[in-house]
């Protein structure tokens, strides 16, 4: 028992030199908060898929009533705002290839009377696919007005769709990344700080010093995630607090849950950035290997892109990827208010991961030198 | 005289740099694996395409009209319907992301339709937003469709009022492939990461050991020494787009309209502009991890976010718009989509290399200063 309080004693030593160092330097104060805030704000105003306004072009040859009540049903759905009325069809060209209009509509002369014989009448729309994921929203939502403009002329009854979206009541894009963020800002930090930890001694010749002190490895080990920890989870309450307050947006489970998954999730990126300290020869290694490994983790997370969108065998991979589980246990905490058996799958592989990762190191510690 | 001391200082510094970097491998894999790596993950990892996304479909009312009013759904390339026989069982499939939506079919949905107006229930999962969003389009585009289509064949019973039918084009990526933008748009996030992320880096680490100031007494000029800091990653820069270009044409199919001296031109200019982003920051930190996060924050995340990379900056408030136009990052990113999927289009290419000529100027005149300014 007394052996048991000394080590935790020795423990407790070491974190608190830890933290000391890294809170002392003023530079350092800045940048445990200052990335995490621009960042939120950034990924908060900026990373949108909202396709609020889709500026177009028209060509109407047709100059008649027909096509002026087709397009002020365009224009009524409040999405497509008219920019630039062409008067030849060599002018799309140009439209579209310097970015003015997203589509350009344009009618032919005859439009009216196909209509009015009770024959098709073709509209052309062309839509710039630089951005294919934009053409293709603006595309879905100009089909549904042709669908109802030509069920309306047919004499059969429009048919509404009700929409009713589940955790996210107007589809707002910024619900989908801001909650995931809560995880991600703070990873990029952690998984930072830890390698830089063992390889910043190991560069200015202290790690030698702290060998030789009673500390065991997995003193030394604990000594240095426990701070690494508390300050991912520290960013992550910062980032969590814009999210809620800044831009609003409800949080519906319950905040000890998401703590207990953001300890779970911060303390296996942890884990993987002790292994990357223990690997790393000097502090520039340990800052390209965890950048190396911080873009596919990222990419491969579901944070922009659906896991389900990607191939078999990256889907298997993700099961590797910390921020993976991250991702999904804040979203669906924060989002859906989901319970702990609603997310227990997600603590399995991080636990995983924090347990093959941090013995890794303790050992590679050892090993490296010797 | 003169010029040959300075010519033969600069070669033999350059390879001083050149086997510096080649030494240390973490350099060269940051620099040249992970592209290639982003370069796959990109191309085949990332899609925001949605293709036969499946929906639930609740038929309450299991009328010709009801059964009329949701047929297009399975039409759709975009939706592939599962039939389930009660909402408690879709909304299981739902909650555990078997299916992606919900069409409901309410049970008076053909009295509805007798009175004239009929109401089809739609329910998404709001978690991805971004499929929900293009789902939603996509069922109501497919709601109808087939009744119309009957019409217009000419069924006798139905006096045909004509309809409007659309001619859908889209230029540059006519099948609407995710992967042609997001792959030529790789090319800016790679130079940035060569430029500002790891010449920052590089640099900032001999600032922070003093081995830069112990240059500094030798004979060396300091323009030397930044032309031969700079000159090994523009070789690797321009490794890397090559790769990107080869990747691009060959593992995705993308099309390569524009000409490639055009692409190596306007690339070559951001490279440039990249790198001294990155001899800039590593002035102004003079320490490693400084100089990491303010790459990362200044010149990386930027290029990922603001540059219309992925989200278009017509979606965006005007604010950051705005200040997507300070980044350079957001010049380049046009051209190069541009030359990539549309073709070349010079006064673009020109505009582009001027405005980075005068990023360069105005980095090159901010280096100049701190450096001197520190070093007096």
């Amino acid at each position: 028992m007394e052996r048991l309080i000394a080590t935790i004693a020795q423990i407790l030593a070491l974190c608190r030199k830890e933290v000391l160092a890294l809170v002392k330097d003023p530079a350092n104060r800045v940048i445990l908060i200052g990335p995490a805030l621009i960042q939120s704000m950034l990924f908060g105003y900026a990373a949108t898929f909202d396709l609020k306004h889709v500026p177009y072009a028209v060509l109407d040859q047709s100059h008649s009533a027909a096509s002026t009540d087709f397009l002020a049903r365009l224009d009524g759905t409040g999405i497509f705002n008219r920019q630039i009325t062409l008067t030849s069809s060599a002018q799309i060209a140009d439209a579209i290839d310097g970015g003015q209009a997203l589509m350009a509509v344009s009618i032919p002369a005859d439009f009216a009377t196909r209509l009015a014989e009770g024959r098709q009448a073709p509209v052309q729309v062309v839509f710039d696919g630089r951005n294919s994921t934009t053409a293709g929203a603006a595309a879905g939502y100009v089909n549904s007005v042709v669908t109802s403009y030509n069920r309306e002329r047919e004499g059969l009854s429009p048919i509404t769709v009700v929409r009713r979206a589940w955790f996210n009541p107007n589809l707002d894009s910024r619900w989908q990344i801001l909650p995931a963020m809560i995880a991600t800002l703070s990873m990029l930090q952690t998984l930072l700080l830890a390698a830089l930890s063992v390889a910043r001694e190991r560069e200015q010749g202290t790690f030698d010093q702290l060998l030789v002190t009673p500390l065991t490895p997995m003193q030394i080990l604990i000594g240095k995630a426990v701070p690494a920890v508390l300050i991912g989870v520290m960013q992550s309450t910062l980032v969590l607090l814009i999210t809620r307050f800044w831009f609003g947006i409800p949080m519906t489970g319950a905040p000890w849950l998401l703590y207990l998954g953001l300890f779970g999730f911060t303390g296996a990126s942890v884990g993987i950035g002790m292994s990357i300290s223990a690997l790393a020869l000097n502090m520039q290694q340990a800052m390209l290997y965890t950048f190396l490994l911080i873009m596919p983790l990222t990419l491969l997370s579901g944070l922009i892109t659906p896991i389900r969108n990607m191939p078999e065998l990256l889907q298997i991979l993700t099961y590797g990827n910390p921020l993976r589980f991250g991702v999904d246990l804040v979203r669906r905490v924060y989002l859906e208010g989901a319970g702990l058996s609603d997310i227990a799958f997600d603590f399995l592989p991080l636990f995983v991961m924090a347990s093959i990762t941090m013995p890794l190191s303790a050992w590679l510690f050892r090993n490296r030198l010797a | 005289m003169s010029s040959s001391a300075f010519k033969v200082r600069l070669v033999a510094l350059v390879r001083k740099e050149t086997r510096q970097m080649l030494r240390d491998r973490s350099n060269l894999l940051v620099g040249l694996i992970l592209p290639v790596v982003l370069i796959l993950l990109f191309g085949y990892g990332l899609s925001f395409d949605v293709k036969n996304a499946p929906v639930a479909l609740v038929m309450d009312n299991n009328s010709s009209a009801a059964r009329e009013a949701v047929s297009g759904i399975g039409g759709s390339r975009y939706l592939h319907p599962v039939r389930v026989g009660s909402m408690a069982e879709a909304d299981a499939l739902l909650r555990t992301g078997k299916v992606d939506a919900i069409v409901r079919v309410p049970i008076d949905f053909a009295q509805q339709q007798a009175r004239g107006h009929a109401q089809v229930q739609l329910i998404l999962n709001g978690i991805d937003s971004t499929t929900a969003t293009a789902l939603e389009a996509y069922v109501g585009g497919a709601m109808g469709t087939v009744a119309l289509r009957r019409t217009d064949r000419g069924a006798p019973s139905v006096p045909s009022a004509g309809s409007v039918s659309l001619v859908q084009r889209t230029w540059f990526n006519e099948a609407g492939i995710s992967t042609w933008y997001l792959v030529p748009g790789l090319v800016a996030l790679i130079m940035t990461l060569v430029g500002a992320f790891l010449t920052s880096l590089l640099i900032a680490r001999e600032w922070e050991r003093g081995t830069l100031e112990a240059l500094f007494v030798t004979p060396v000029r300091p323009l030397e020494l930044v032309l031969a800091k700079v000159a090994p990653y523009l070789i690797i820069g321009l490794i890397d787009l090559v790769m990107c270009v080869i990747a691009a044409r060959v593992l995705f199919q993308v099309p390569i309209r524009g000409s490639l001296l055009a692409i190596l031109l306007t690339s070559m200019a951001y490279l440039i502009v990249s790198l001294l982003m990155g001899l800039f920051i590593s002035g102004v930190t003079r320490n490693q991890f400084a100089a990491s996060q303010m790459a990362l924050l200044t010149s990386f995340m930027p290029a990922m976010m603001l540059s219309g990379f992925v989200f278009d900056l017509r979606n965006v408030p005007l604010g950051v718009k705005v200040a997507s136009q300070i980044v350079p990052a957001t010049h380049f990113m046009g051209v190069i989509k541009t030359l990539f999927l549309a073709g070349t289009d010079w006064g673009m290419v020109a505009r582009s290399c001027a405005i980075m000529s005068g990023y360069a100027l105005l980095l090159l005149a901010l280096t100049w200063r701190t450096v001197r300014k520190r070093l007096d």
